[in-house]
């Protein structure tokens, strides 16, 4: 299926789209486009948003109503945005974008209402500003969605998020206008996974680049980003693969899909807590994936990973650029001397 | 004014005892080795590195040369700016060992003007220069390899006499052992000319990496840097060789493993001409290859595999197997330089700025200049060369023995060697009188004493260092030579005072993680008993131990570091390996289950 203005394929999109399709949609095409493996989906633009809000703005207002909570107390914007925000989820899709989603549902899931293949739903928003992004309700993420309904609606819980208490605020207080405030959402297979985990392509602890640190435990991502188990962690050479810290932890539980739909948390067998969650030749499947996006990017970054429980593929879920380390380098290590023999007096010349 | 009493620190020299029953035994030692005066206040450590033996009377020659050329070459000849030569003491068999840093910024100022004039010379001209030390390093082989065998004749041989020599045989006994003698001090000479302005550019490497990369190992480092066609690993590439010989000739059946080297080679000599041309190719390999002795040189009995063929005799009926399955035996030398050259780009492309870049480039290729010397003069000094030295002293140590002084050939390495010197000149006078030689009244009891105050000391545990405990260390030789730092110490310190008794750290010497049983090998007579599977645990491994690596799963050994040639090979042989652990084969027992964490250098006894 081609891509248009309601639907991007992530083949199609990259990160120069992310006006249209979110931070989180244009780095997963991005990726895709890369030769690196993700979850396939599409994306749903914020054309589709601004078709839908302008059908809710013909009923009543919306964004006039927002632009005008500045100086107003907690308690009174609080119960406006409810309402805004209730409006969201409740309005019927227009009937071009309706069809345009359901074409590309069937498309990802392979047909009809009766095809329960589970997605993940996830806004993907269009802000350059890391900090606003960071607020809550602009990252929902809504896991193992099993119907087309169920996918619509969670579009719609995407949309209104925007409307959050907090997010609003945030925006009166930067006197940011809300024309132009949109919200783009992927929908993206959802992938059963066995073991999954985070990877930075540095070391947190020294900023070292020469190392890829991977955590990673059974089940689905979200038990390690949520920080609800201790994963195990390894260390590796990025360039010679070379396996330095290997520490394998007790994984008490991990996040598995439910048939009806969303996650549970169930305890880990006996005899995996203590097992590593990843083969030797799993942990180099990744870091060959690390080197090959941090050099499409040409920065450091910090990768959300998984790994299929039937096939063993290894999926990425997400690739960020990694700010902590990345915001203090500039100075070098050494500098090129005019005669080269002199570096010799760094070791022979004493340190005092 | 008192120093303010240190929380922690090393027993003073003058504290140690020497072991009852052994002090004649230390006062072989000279004067000039023995601590005294003046001696609490500096601090020392145990060269277990190359010294993990007590050392024997005669052996003790190697410091008092190496100690006498290192000194020359850092005080006097580069002025290394930081630091002057090294001093040595012994006790109980231990050579303990002492930097003398230079710390007056002054006089450091005025040495680093000379270390320009000089040291800056050598790298300029590497080239020229290293190509000269060969050719002077070939030139004193030979010589050692012309000295006459030492001979005393009933009568003067009636050639020299019509020749009119005029002068007598006895004379030439002292003339050979002194010029052995001189041979070895200068061959020690030869040994550092080179060495510390060597590690000194592969150290600038280092610790550029070090910053750049906190987390780099010091094994990716020394990837970078070593050499491929470096000559330790020629020994194993003739066997190697040997091996498709042994195959193509039709003579590989001959070779099977627990029989004895020299009943293969009579068995090949009755095999007509198949036999005889491989036995024309060992000898091809032995000249020079085999002059590679199975210890690192410094004591008398870690011989040599052209004196002793059952090292190499028996790793070749499983090379002999690999070559019938098909397998090629020749190093990879091109994908070995490609992974070479793989690394040193993917760790520049890491580099942050284009500065970074431009003087890691300059750093690697000094490094990569000097480095064939580093690797290379191993195998000319401490084994080839020092091959013959011992080996002219064991000729001297039979015609001893044949005059009564002792009961072996052997036991003459348990004379200094000023006291073989007496020894000698006792024989030539005797000889000229007609008269007994006083010596065999003199030594046989001194050898058994010496022999068994050797046996004491090595069951007797020595610090790893003494004196107080330096703020820093800062001079270039101790930190490149032996690895010592101020977190060395005091890791020292703490495994005083009672560590994890299960964990054993050395250095990271080639990556990997595998389990296995122990096998402690003490001497090359013990490598039969390493089954496929094993983790041998041993003192040293070096260069002769390459061929056992193909049965072996990991390596441990007491001595080493990073750019070892154990580690070397360890790496090549893709087998993890920690090296340095000062008492890997002390604290682990025969059989026991051990881990070897060759990434971080940590041996883990399991059981």
């Amino acid at each position: 299926m081609s891509s248009t203005e309601v639907i991007g394929w992530f083949a199609d999109i990259g990160l120069q789209d992310r006006p249209h399709v979110g931070g989180k949609g244009g780095s997963l095409g991005e990726l895709q486009r890369a030769g690196i493996a993700v979850p396939p989906g599409f994306v749903v633009k914020t054309g589709a948003f601004e078709r839908f809000l302008q059908a809710l703005e013909r009923k009543a207002p919306v964004r006039s109503v927002v632009e005008s909570l500045k100086d107003v107390d907690l308690a009174e914007a609080t119960a406006r945005c409810a309402q805004v925000r209730a409006r969201v989820e409740a309005e019927e899709l227009p009937p071009d974008v309706l069809d345009e989603i359901s074409a590309a549902h069937a498309a990802l899931c392979g047909g009809g209402e009766g095809a329960h293949i589970p997605v993940a739903v996830r806004s993907s928003a269009t802000t350059e500003d890391a900090a606003d992004a960071s607020f809550a309700g602009l990252q929902d993420t809504y896991l193992w969605v099993t119907s087309l309904s169920q996918t619509l609606q969670k579009v719609r819980s995407c949309w209104a998020s925007l409307y959050s208490v907090e997010s609003v605020t945030y925006r009166r207080k930067r006197n940011l206008p809300e024309e132009g405030v949109a919200m783009a959402v992927v929908v993206q297979k959802m992938v059963d996974a066995r073991t999954a985990g985070v990877m930075f392509t540095r070391s947190p602890l020294t900023g070292d680049r020469s190392v890829v640190t991977i955590e990673g435990s059974w089940g689905l991502g979200s038990a390690v980003v949520g920080g609800e188990v201790t994963p195990d962690r390894w260390v590796l050479g990025k360039i010679t693969g070379d396996i330095s810290v290997r520490e394998i932890s007790e994984k008490l539980i991990q996040h598995v899909p439910l048939p009806t739909g969303g996650t549970e948390d169930v305890a880990v067998a006996d005899d995996l807590r203590r097992t590593p969650c990843m083969s030797d030749a799993e942990l180099q499947g990744l870091r060959a994936i690390a080197r090959k996006v941090e050099r499409h990017y040409g920065h450091p970054q910090d990768i959300e990973w998984a790994v299929e429980r039937q096939t063993n593929e290894i999926l990425l879920l997400q690739s960020r650029p990694e700010t902590v380390w990345s915001a203090k380098e500039a100075t070098p290590v050494a500098r090129p001397a005019a005669d080269p023999l002199s570096h010799v007096m760094s070791i022979f010349g004493g340190k005092r | 004014m008192t120093q303010p009493a240190r929380p922690r620190g090393f027993p003073l020299p003058s504290s140690l005892q020497v072991v009852p029953g052994t002090e004649r035994a230390q006062a072989a030692y000279p004067y000039t080795v023995q601590f005294g005066a003046g001696d609490d206040d500096r601090f020392w450590f145990y060269n277990s590195m190359h010294f993990p033996e007590p050392m024997s009377a005669f052996d003790m020659v190697t410091a008092e040369a190496a100690y006498c050329a290192l000194g020359a070459s850092n005080t006097r000849v580069h002025s290394l700016p930081t630091t002057l030569g090294i001093d040595h003491r012994i006790i109980n068999g231990r050579v303990y060992i002492g930097g003398n840093a230079v710390t007056d910024p002054a006089e450091i100022a005025r040495r680093t003007e000379e270390f320009q004039k000089r040291a800056f010379y050598y790298y300029e001209n590497w080239e020229r220069l290293y190509a000269q030390w060969r050719e002077k390093m070939m030139k004193l082989i030979q010589d050692a390899q012309a000295l006459p065998k030492p001979e005393l004749p009933e009568f003067e041989p009636l050639a020299n006499v019509h020749a009119g020599r005029g002068v007598a045989s006895n004379h030439y006994l002292l003339d050979t052992y002194q010029k052995t003698l001189e041979g070895y001090f200068r061959m020690w000479h030869h040994h550092f000319e080179f060495l510390l302005l060597g590690y000194g550019a592969y150290l600038t490497f280092f610790a550029f990496c070090k910053k750049a990369f906190p987390e780099i190992t010091d094994q990716t480092i020394a990837r970078m840097v070593a050499g491929m066609e470096a000559e330790i690993f020629r020994p194993d590439d003739e066997l190697r060789r040997l091996a498709r010989r042994a195959v193509e000739l039709g003579v590989d059946a001959k070779f099977q493993q627990q029989v004895p080297a020299n009943d293969i080679i009579k068995t090949l000599q009755q095999s007509g001409e198949p036999g005889r041309a491989w036995l024309e190719e060992l000898e091809i390999s032995r000249h020079p290859w085999f002059n590679i002795n199975v210890g690192d040189g410094f004591y008398h009995y870690h011989r040599a595999w052209n004196d002793d063929l059952s090292m190499p005799f028996a790793c070749l009926p499983e090379y002999i197997k690999r070559v019938k399955s098909g397998e090629s035996l020749e190093r990879p030398i091109e994908r070995l330089r490609a992974e070479r050259q793989e690394l040193i780009e993917g760790y520049r492309e890491l580099l942050n700025t284009e500065e970074d870049r431009a003087a890691y480039d300059q750093m690697i290729t000094l490094a990569h200049r000097v480095f064939p010397y580093v690797e290379g003069h191993k195998f000319y000094c401490e084994h080839w060369y020092t091959n013959l030295f011992f080996n002219k002293i064991r000729e001297f140590g039979a015609l001893l023995a044949a005059h009564g002084f002792f009961p072996n050939a052997e036991d003459a390495f348990q004379l200094s060697h000023y006291e073989l010197e007496l020894a000698i000149v006792d024989l030539m006078t005797s000889w000229s009188n007609g008269s007994p030689p006083r010596g065999p009244a003199q030594w046989p009891n001194i050898v058994a004493e010496r022999r068994a105050a050797l046996a004491l000391w090595a069951k007797h545990e020595t610090p790893p260092a003494l004196g107080p405990v330096p703020d820093v260390i800062d001079d270039p030789a101790i930190v490149m030579l032996w690895g010592i730092t101020r977190e060395n110490l005091d890791a020292w310190l703490s495994a005083d005072a009672g560590g994890n008794s299960n964990e054993i750290k050395g250095f990271a010497a080639s990556s990997g993680v595998v389990e296995g049983p122990a096998r402690i090998v003490k001497s090359v007579e013990e490598i039969s008993r390493l089954k496929q599977g094993d983790i041998l645990v041993c003192q040293i491994t070096n260069p002769t131990w390459a061929p056992i690596f193909q049965t072996i799963v990991a390596a441990v050994s007491d001595i080493g570091g990073s750019m070892s040639h154990a580690a070397i090979v360890a790496r090549e042989y893709g087998l993890p390996a920690v090296v340095g652990t000062g008492n890997a084969t002390s604290r682990i027992k025969d059989g026991q289950r051990i881990r070897v964490d060759g990434g971080r250098g940590i041996v883990t006894i399991l059981q």
